[in-house]
């Protein structure tokens, strides 16, 4: 990637590799819990090594992914607070993806819409990791009720169902968003970028000029 | 053809009919609870039918032994000294096992196809081969029946001797009891028979005697004859209306394929949202402002 004035940085090195061990750690997670959730997805636990290997594996990964994603809230959550301007750009949100961007009022680092998935994220997280403890047969499920290990289970499917769901949206807006990508892959995205999707972080970052 | 059965009314985890095309009559076991003396013999006859032999426990002060089911103790006596009407003792001895629902939770738990099957004459069995250890039948049984393995994670419960009724015998435990409390045969012919217990004990006295065929679950195929059926939580905490309960049907129903549906819904809008739309890029007027 040049470094010349064209590109500013959005990402560093290491909000990249945490991402992306949090993106790796979900998309085995959801293949995995697809396994359990309904048996049209069941042949995908051969990508795991057979349906009992899928069984041990789904927690561990987990583990993985609650690990990952807390540090990932850590660094992020001081960029995704919501402000009167968010709920401004939320209004006019369904202009945007109409293909209308002219009321959109200037973003953040993170838009409006990227912030509400954060903590629409950070809300599932909190109920998957909850309810997979007291699923999770092999260690703590005995400490539990049988009442307890019920509610778990509609939960954990419930969240895990709204977390596939978020996480398409998310990759769908990545590929509609041309250049997004290149702010998570490479960390650095070209100035017009900048000022065409998030103007209010461009100007702070450049101090208001060019 | 090898070995296999023909008459396999539901299998889990599987959405297009199994082989059925062999339909056989409908079995129930009967426990009648008003002829037994507690001696065990079916437990022992269970453990040596399945060649299972269960570690030797401690007497904790009361006859159950061992203290709970588990994956090498497919049936158990429990022993309830209970007062129905103060100052009258009763010892309630029951017989606890897999009560073969005709709506098993297990099976509509179970996410691994065939690891759990329904046979077309009413037995519930476990195909270990098939079970990954989740134990979501522990979740879904409304009675507390099956057990998951600590030293294998598959999970076991009584088998209603299917192989020996596949042969045309009756269950070890029935064979094997020396008062006739647990009879076999179809269920129509239990109902029967329990019919006519119910009204013997009503003559002895027993107002509220009656069968256990609980229709939260469909009904079973493990019958008891109850002295006080409108007290089953008298014999050791036996459900009074047992059922698949509305949880398990949340998360078992037609929630999952309606979301899995959804899942398609999202991708093919967001695809044709693109080719609708197009791509959102930046706009001409910033990339000529901010040209190097």
């Amino acid at each position: 990637m040049k470094n010349d004035s064209q590109y500013i940085s959005r990402f560093t090195a290491a909000e990249r590799v945490n991402h992306w061990l949090v993106a790796l750690s979900f998309i085995l997670l959801a293949l995995s819990g697809l396994v359990f959730f309904h048996p049209a997805f069941y042949p995908l636990n051969q990508l795991f090594g057979g349906g009992v290997w899928t069984r041990i594996l789904h927690p561990l990964l987990g583990v993985l992914l609650m690990v990952s994603f807390g540090l990932m809230f850590v660094r992020f959550r001081e960029f995704n607070r919501i402000t009167a301007t968010d709920k401004e750009w939320l209004r006019h949100a369904r202009e945007m993806v109409a293909g209308d961007d002219r009321n959109m009022p200037e973003a953040d680092k993170f838009n409006a819409g990227q912030k509400v998935l954060f903590w629409l994220l950070v809300a599932c997280m909190v109920l998957l990791l909850l309810s997979g403890i007291v699923i999770w047969r092999a260690y703590f499920s005995f400490l539990f009720p049988l009442v307890v290990i019920r509610l778990a289970s509609v939960i954990h499917a419930a969240a895990g169902a709204g977390m596939i769901a978020l996480i398409m949206g998310h990759i769908y807006m990545s590929i509609w968003t041309k250049e997004s990508t290149d702010a998570m892959l490479y960390g650095q995205v070209r100035r017009a970028w900048a000022k065409q999707h998030h103007a209010a972080w461009f100007r702070q970052i450049t101090g208001g000029g060019k | 053809m090898a070995l296999q059965s023909l008459d396999i009314k539901r299998r889990s985890a599987t959405t297009t009919p199994p082989p059925g095309v062999r339909k056989t009559v409908e079995l129930a076991k009967l426990i009648d609870i008003s002829k037994c003396i507690g001696c065990k013999a079916c437990q022992a006859a269970c453990m040596e039918w399945n060649d299972l032999r269960d570690e030797v426990g401690t007497t904790t002060g009361v006859y159950d032994n061992p203290r709970d089911l588990n994956e090498k103790t497919w049936t158990l006596m429990r022993y309830a000294e209970v007062e129905p009407e103060r100052g009258k003792l009763e010892w309630l001895i029951r017989k606890d096992g897999c009560m073969h629902c005709a709506d098993p939770g297990c099976l509509k738990a179970c996410p691994a196809p065939g690891a759990v099957i329904q046979y077309s004459n009413g037995i519930v069995d476990f195909h270990e081969e098939n079970c990954i250890g989740c134990g979501y039948c522990v979740t879904g049984c409304p009675f507390n029946i099956p057990r998951l393995s600590r030293e294998d994670s598959k999970v076991y419960k009584c088998t209603l001797c299917s192989d020996r009724v596949a042969a045309g015998l009756e269950p070890a435990c029935v064979k094997t009891c020396p008062t006739g409390a647990i009879l076999f045969g179809t269920k129509e012919d239990m109902l029967h028979h329990a019919a006519g217990r119910v009204t013997d004990l009503k003559s002895r006295g027993f107002a509220k005697a009656g069968i256990y065929d609980p229709q939260g679950v469909g009904g079973t195929h493990v019958l008891y004859v109850l002295q006080h059926a409108d007290k089953p939580d008298l014999y050791c905490g036996l459900p009074s209306d047992p059922s698949i309960g509305p949880m398990v049907s949340l998360w078992k129903g037609a929630v999952k394929p309606l979301t899995s549906l959804a899942f398609g819904m999202i991708a093919a809008g967001a695809f044709f949202h693109y080719v609708i739309k197009g791509p959102n890029r930046v706009s001409e007027e910033i990339e000529k402002e901010l040209e190097p």
